[in-house]
């Protein structure tokens, strides 16, 4: 079995395939943690871990304290609104009053790309990434190929169509980077606006001229979020138009191969993105991914501090 | 008293002068230049074998942050760091606190370099009272206090109607326009150059369009108007085009480059490395060979630093915090001799762009060793290597891309109005 030897996880583009493949196993072992009616073991007992999250964000915070608590480790919320952020005290300063109180991992999400870096140059304890501005968000990564496996039993050889603004997207940096490692091919299309420069140097990469050529006999249908106050002024004309040409309805879902997955990061724009008969259909594994995304983030909790059992 | 600066290889593009000669100053100017001079007995004798003697490097793009923000530079550490580069005139922009728009700060700032400074300092007033981009600034008073240009360098003025004016305006009284040019609707919240690297690091890119239509209606002005204007630090392969297409039809249109973006692509930002950020950004290796031909064919006409210190609270942040610029003033040269290395440039062109060419834009009194001119002079080591460190910088600040990397190439010796200001690393 490969060893896990780093510190912190920032990104997926800094793991390789076998930590990524411990990684998901891990996290396939974890789930009968969550099966059990006591869904607790004593692996972290003893340690502490702080959630900073200067983001707002329900389901990911959620997730790592749930996970957290699962490793019987004593978590700690910190959000921007009870925070020192609104008093001007900057970043460093915040994460070094923390680290004095001995935690021994920081989950931080924050708007800035490549503030974990920074952080970890300042800090000694575990950093994880639960999302840094457009750049990664390993746990979702994870939890999405942990999703595919379950179906589809490999990752190798699948393709996995990415739909929606790429540029803002660190859900797709991640996933693209988790992907090409694990020889999944990714296809990606959005509106020219929301189409980043070299996308398709981001790894094994095709960019589609259209939403129906990505998602065409697709294994996997991923659906990004179209963040209204993000898009809204310049890069598309409204929701509506957005939906016609980008959003997966049960005529076009009929492209990709039969069974394929769909799934989302969430929040999902209903009626904008996706239309609810999708949703709510049989392909969607979307509460699959919030149920795997518990499991992936015990088991990157377990491998930053060691990965030893207590048990 | 009397200098002589004995045995060095003397280049001055201004007297097409290139070959072992002597330098004998005296009163602060150059008295006389040739073979084989005899020192008068007391004059102080540089030894410059096996080095390059030039007129003293001009540099017409520094922020000196003196008045207002003396806490990333002043007058003295600037004037310091500039002759520990080889200068022995620079150009302060005006954006300091309160900005240089009007004789008052013009006068601090002259006065103060006379007193304190280490090498002549000419202010650059402002374009706009304020820097607000709303009225033009009293061009005339500012000229008259001493300002060689007026520019509202680190914010472009937005208006097209303002600056035809200021053009029109400043062309009657005879003060040159310098043009930070950049389209701020198209920067954004971008904060590195737009490609490749900003998808991958995932920080919201600047195009090179922002720069590059921002410079196209400046020559479009300048051409219309006939008033000349020059453009500041051009980064892009597209600036060069415009600028070298509207030469062509013979626009009064002269630009600068900086080091950096000859030096660097923005694969320096990886790592997240705020010291890899500026305004213009770093851009790609296109640009790179672009900015170089640029300065080959002429079309870029001086190279100038862009000197922007900033203090480590500044810097030591995440990236998108970060404030713009780096120190440039004790890394030029070395950079630029690389150009000559490379073939880019003769060392003459290099002089030409580092001294000869920026003097004679803003029409200041240098760049040039004719007897009778003021005897600003450097003298070149171009063996000798260094390491950027915080150590080896002399500028307050240490933001500089290149901390840690081996520099060839330094002043041995730094001669401003005849007296030694600096004497080698």
């Amino acid at each position: 079995m490969a060893e896990f030897k780093h510190k912190d996880i920032i990104a997926l583009r800094d793991l390789s395939k076998e930590e990524i493949e411990l990684l998901i196993s891990t996290a396939e072992n974890m789930r009968e943690v969550n099966s059990r009616d006591i869904k607790k073991v004593p692996t972290l007992r003893g340690k502490t871990i702080i959630n900073l999250f200067y983001e707002a964000s329900t389901r990911t915070r959620t997730s790592f304290e749930i996970a957290g608590k699962r490793l019987s480790a004593d978590t700690v919320n910190i959000t921007p609104s009870s925070s020192s952020a609104t008093k001007g005290e900057t970043l460093a300063d915040t994460a070094l009053n923390l680290l004095a109180m001995k935690p021994d991992i920081i989950v931080m999400r924050h708007a800035v790309s490549g503030s974990h870096y920074f952080l970890s140059k300042k800090v000694s304890c575990s950093i994880i990434n639960a999302g840094d501005g457009a750049h990664e968000h390993p746990s979702q990564g994870l939890l999405d190929m942990l999703t595919m496996k379950d179906r589809f039993g490999r990752l190798d050889g699948l393709k996995v169509a990415i739909v929606g603004d790429i540029t803002h997207s660190r859900v797709a940096r991640s996933d693209i980077q988790g992907l090409t490692k694990m020889g999944s091919s990714v296809y990606l299309a959005g509106p020219p606006t929301m189409m980043p420069p070299g996308a398709e140097r981001l790894g094994n990469v095709t960019v589609c001229g259209s939403m129906k050529e990505a998602i065409q006999d697709a294994d996997v249908v991923m659906m990004l979020r179209i963040q209204q106050e993000r898009q809204g002024k310049t890069l598309m004309p409204n929701t509506r138009e957005y939906s016609r040409y980008f959003g997966l309805n049960p005529q076009n879902i009929k492209l990709a191969k039969p069974g394929a997955l769909v799934m989302h990061p969430g929040p999902i724009n209903r009626g904008v993105e996706m239309s609810s008969f999708v949703v709510d259909g049989d392909q969607s594994h979307i509460l699959k991914q919030v149920e795997n995304g518990v499991a992936v983030r015990m088991a990157m909790l377990y491998h930053v501090c060691g990965g030893e059992m207590a048990e | 008293m009397n200098l002589m600066i004995k045995g060095g290889r003397v280049i001055d593009p201004s007297q097409g002068i290139d070959d072992i000669l002597d330098i004998l100053v005296d009163g602060g100017r150059i008295k006389e230049i040739g073979k084989g001079l005899a020192a008068p007995s007391g004059a102080e004798i540089v030894d410059a074998a096996g080095m390059y003697v030039v007129p003293g490097l001009v540099d017409i793009h520094v922020h000196f942050r003196d008045p207002g923000q003396e806490y990333k530079e002043d007058i003295v550490s600037g004037t310091t760091s500039a002759v520990a580069g080889g200068f022995t005139t620079v150009c302060c922009m005006p954006n300091t606190n309160p900005v240089i728009d009007g004789k008052a700060v013009a006068t601090y700032i002259i006065s103060k370099a006379r007193a304190e400074g280490l090498c002549n300092v000419f202010p650059i007033g402002t374009i706009t009272q304020g820097m607000q981009g709303e009225r033009m600034s009293e061009m005339g008073e500012l000229k008259e206090a001493g300002c060689v240009a007026v520019s509202d360098d680190g914010k472009p003025v937005k208006n097209p109607e303002l600056m035809r004016r200021a053009l029109q305006y400043a062309a009657g009284i005879g003060i040159m326009v310098v043009s930070h040019s950049e389209e701020l609707e198209l920067v954004g919240e971008g904060v590195m150059n737009e490609g490749f690297t900003s998808t991958e690091l995932g920080l919201k890119g600047i195009p090179r369009i922002a720069e590059e239509i921002a410079i196209a209606r400046e020559a479009l002005l300048s051409e219309y108007t006939g008033a000349p204007i020059h453009i500041c630090h051009v980064s892009s392969k597209g600036s060069v085009r415009i600028i070298r297409d509207a030469k062509a039809r013979g626009v009064k249109i002269t630009c600068e480059t900086a080091p950096h973006y000859f030096s660097l692509t923005d694969d320096a930002v990886r790592g997240y490395n705020t010291n890899a950020k500026m305004n213009p950004p770093l851009r790609e290796a296109d640009d790179v060979a672009a900015i170089k031909e640029g300065l080959k064919d002429g079309t870029i006409d001086c190279i100038a630093t862009d000197h922007a210190p900033h203090h480590l609270d500044e810097k030591d942040v995440e990236f998108n915090e970060a404030m713009n610029g780096i120190v440039g003033l004790e890394t030029a040269l070395p950079l630029s001799l690389k150009l000559v290395d490379e073939g880019v440039l003769t060392l003459q062109q290099l002089v030409e762009k580092m001294s000869c060419k920026p003097s004679a834009l803003l029409g200041l009194d240098c760049g040039t060793l004719k007897p009778g001119s003021p005897a600003d002079i450097t003298v070149i080591d171009p063996k000798k290597q260094w390491t950027v460190t915080e150590e080896t910088l002399n500028s307050k600040s240490k933001n500089s891309p290149w901390l840690g990397e081996v520099m060839t190439g330094a002043p041995a010796c730094t001669v401003v109005a005849g007296k030694v200001v600096f004497s080698g690393r």
